[in-house]
């Protein structure tokens, strides 16, 4: 009995080889993650020394892309949790990130005459970002939806208004430089300014096992809680769900995520300064979880890997386009400039057209497409007629009939 | 705690909202494995009175015991509960003070603060939390605070609501496998690290989840999304996940409102069966007389938040004031 019901979907020899592999995908899902991180890890070594790539930057300008990118796909994962899965909207989310940032910081620079190792910073600044994801979370589980947004917000203006006044502590707005970079690492290599092959490397490292790790808290009973808290918070507290628990656990394990993001940014570029913090990067990240799909941890990263390229390369490639057509009103026009407003564009036609972002969750999709829903179900579900029969004709039948005649007095 | 004759004892309920008297000095039992019916016109009190019974609401007077213990009353001595989170972390900062006025090297007292600080936030939050063992902690020093929706669960109580509050957006499956939350004791750590306990109780609460789907008669419909079921099986789902968490005391709010004839006899004799079948005691909320009457071991009859009638079936039918009130005419 325990054997079979392991497998979802009943398992025929019927079913395609595509709804095979989507089943491997979900009983092993931790391999499967594993295994495409290192295809996308491969093929994005290979694909920036031939042509089309290879023409717009040197390659290892597009390792040390990559590796930013990697933060973003972090930070956006992270939020994810918050914002996908649990519902609770989060407006200050950068604020953990610069909370990861500066505890690298201060483990690692000249400014604290300290140098720890890195990857146990890692794991620190990760739970100094937690303590604060709770602390802030605790406050707020009394409130939803706008409320809950402009508090959430106030925390992230907070954060680096803090690091910005403290100056004693934190160099104000000059911020803290000179971070030491990681100390090589096995298999990893040396990390120098020169190189950022290997930056690219753990950045990879750093996504996967942070994906692998949300993947298994969405498939878990938590993450059932969490979905369910987003649904209905009445009836998930009446179904058992200590909410309050639950919902700091969602800051929490959001938190975290952005810590390492954190961490691994400061010792990548060796400075903070509560510049990098703003509400921008806030705003920039849940449009990566907004735009990849919300709720689905994979639409999400490449969401945010897709949003950080449009951002860094492509609209700085558009200024090249346009002097290249030699247009002479749109040479004059700098589009990095206006970044802002084609990026408010493309969510404005984004949510008019395709509102469930660009690699929905299935659970999103069905939510926002009531219409076509019905026929993705037969599609998938396939034959289940005895269900639909079986739930009509049980009820008033045998057992239950003389049910009714027996309680009667 | 199973030994107390009855699951469930109100006593003296009261709930003032503002002006509003919504139920007003209610004593009430319910036997165990018995099906008790509580009816009464609109705006009687009933579903405020269930309300309280799940957590929801807290009594403005009386009390509720619940399998021999006092779960739900209004709130005593809850001005010494934020003293209490503070008392470790003030204790810790007051010795740190002491030392450094004393004289101890800077690092130490830093460390102090430190230590206090986090000490501070760890009451906070255990505070608002309120996990297992909170109230027993509570009670130690005279104070006493509601369980919540959640703690009854755990405690034993599962229910529906008037109007459905499915999850949805989640399959049927899914619906009831939250429904064993309480029942299910993987944590975070065990889904991170994909521990043998959290692989076991989700291929048992999958089993679990399949067979109580069964039970109610949706057999096969686990995949499917909540919101694209039948009403008819929406409210069966809603029940199946109930009784997900094992309950002793299951509350149906109008479990057959909406529902044709047919429909009703068969939720009618599903509820018969989960008495009869799995032990269950079942409060019923409920209009359809038929339903009330057919169930019913003991009916309770509240108008303006007040009891004006209890008994048997046979004799709330016959009772004067519950035809005054309720029925409005002489029944049949």
């Amino acid at each position: 009995m325990t054997a079979t019901t392991t497998v979802r979907p009943a398992a025929g020899p019927t079913r395609s080889p595509r709804a095979r592999l989507q089943d491997f995908a979900h009983l092993h899902r931790s391999t499967t993650i594993l295994g495409s991180m290192v295809v996308v890890t491969i093929a994005m070594i290979l694909l920036p020394q031939v042509p089309p790539l290879s023409l717009i930057q040197r390659s290892d300008a597009w390792f040390d892309t990559f590796a930013n990118a990697g933060v973003f796909i972090l930070l956006a994962m992270g939020l994810n949790v918050v914002v996908g899965l649990a519902g609770l909207l989060d407006l200050g989310y950068a604020a953990f990130f610069a909370i990861g940032s500066y505890t690298y910081a201060y483990s690692n620079s000249p400014f604290s005459h300290q140098n720890l190792p890195f990857l146990p910073m890692l794991a620190v600044g990760a739970a100094v970002a937690a303590v604060f994801g709770i602390a802030l979370g605790a406050p707020t589980l009394r409130l939803r939806g706008d409320y809950l947004a402009i508090m959430t917000l106030g925390f992230g203006e907070i954060v680096p208004i803090v690091f910005l006044n403290l100056d004693k502590w934190t160099e104000g707005t000059n911020g803290i430089g000179g971070i030491y970079r990681p100390e090589p690492l096995p298999l990893i290599g040396e990390f120098t300014p020169l190189s950022p092959f290997a930056y690219y490397i753990l950045a990879v490292g750093i996504v996967t096992v942070a994906m692998i790790l949300l993947y298994r808290m969405q498939d878990s009973r938590i993450g059932r809680a969490w979905n369910a808290i987003r649904e209905d918070e009445l009836a998930a507290a009446a179904n058992g769900i200590n909410t309050v628990t639950t919902k700091l656990l969602a800051f929490a394990i959001g938190a975290t995520t952005a810590g390492f993001a954190g961490v691994f940014n400061a010792s990548k570029l060796t400075i903070v300064s509560p510049e990098q913090f703003l509400f921008a990067v806030s705003f920039i990240v849940l449009a990566m979880v907004i735009l990849g799909g919300m709720g689905n941890i994979w639409g999400v990263a490449a969401g945010a890997f897709v949003v950080y390229l449009i951002q860094i390369v492509v609209l700085k490639q558009l200024n090249g386009i346009v002097e290249g057509l030699g247009i002479p009103f749109l040479t004059n026009i700098n589009f990095l400039d206006y970044q802002y407003l084609l990026f408010g564009m493309a969510l404005v036609l984004m949510m008019l057209f395709r509102p469930e972002g660009l690699f929905p969750s299935q659970r999103r999709r069905r939510e926002l497409h009531v219409g076509d829903d019905l026929a993705g179900e037969v599609d998938e579900g396939e034959p289940d007629e005895p269900g639909l029969a079986g739930s009509m004709g049980d009820a008033p039948g045998g057992p239950s009939a003389d049910d009714a005649s027996e309680s009667k007095p | 705690m199973t030994d107390a004759p009855e699951v469930l004892r109100a006593v003296k309920v009261t709930k003032r909202f503002g002006g509003l008297v919504a139920v007003n000095a209610i004593d009430f039992t319910i036997p165990v494995n018995s099906i008790v019916s509580l009816i009464g016109p609109n705006g009687a009190g009933k579903t405020t009175f269930f309300n309280i019974i799940a957590g929801i609401y807290d009594p403005t007077e009386g009390q509720i015991q619940f399998r021999g213990e006092t779960v739900i009353a209004h709130a005593r001595r809850a001005w010494l509960e934020p003293f209490l989170w503070l008392a470790i972390p003030a204790a810790i900062g007051v010795l740190t003070a002491i030392a450094g006025v004393a004289g101890a090297p800077g690092g130490l007292v830093i460390l102090g603060i430190f230590i206090a600080v986090l000490a501070l936030l760890a009451s906070l939050v255990t505070g608002v939390a309120r996990g297992p063992g909170y109230q027993r902690f509570l009670a130690r020093f005279g104070t006493f605070r509601s369980a919540r929706p959640n703690d009854m669960v755990v405690a034993g109580l599962g229910r529906t609501f008037q109007n459905i509050r499915l999850f949805q957006n989640m399959t049927a499956l899914e619906n009831v496998q939250v429904g064993m939350h309480a029942r299910l004791h993987a944590g975070w750590y065990d889904a991170l690290l994909s521990t043998p306990r959290n692989r076991r109780e989700e291929v048992y609460s999958r089993a679990r989840a399949e067979e109580l789907l069964a039970l109610v008669g949706l057999k096969g419909a686990g995949a499917g999304l909540a919101k694209n079921l039948p009403y008819g099986d929406q409210r069966r789902l809603e029940i199946a996940r109930a009784i997900a968490s094992n309950p002793v005391l299951l509350l149906l709010d109008e479990p057959t409102a909406g529902m044709n004839p047919n429909e009703t006899a068969g939720l009618t004799a599903l509820i018969g069966r989960l008495r009869r079948d799995l032990g269950l005691t079942i409060l019923l909320i409920e209009h359809d007389m038929k339903v009330v009457m057919g169930i019913s071991d003991r009916v309770t009859v509240l108008d303006h938040g007040e009891k004006i009638a209890e008994g048997t079936p046979e004799e709330i039918r016959r009772d004067p004031k519950v035809i005054e009130a309720y029925l409005g005419a002489p029944a049949e």
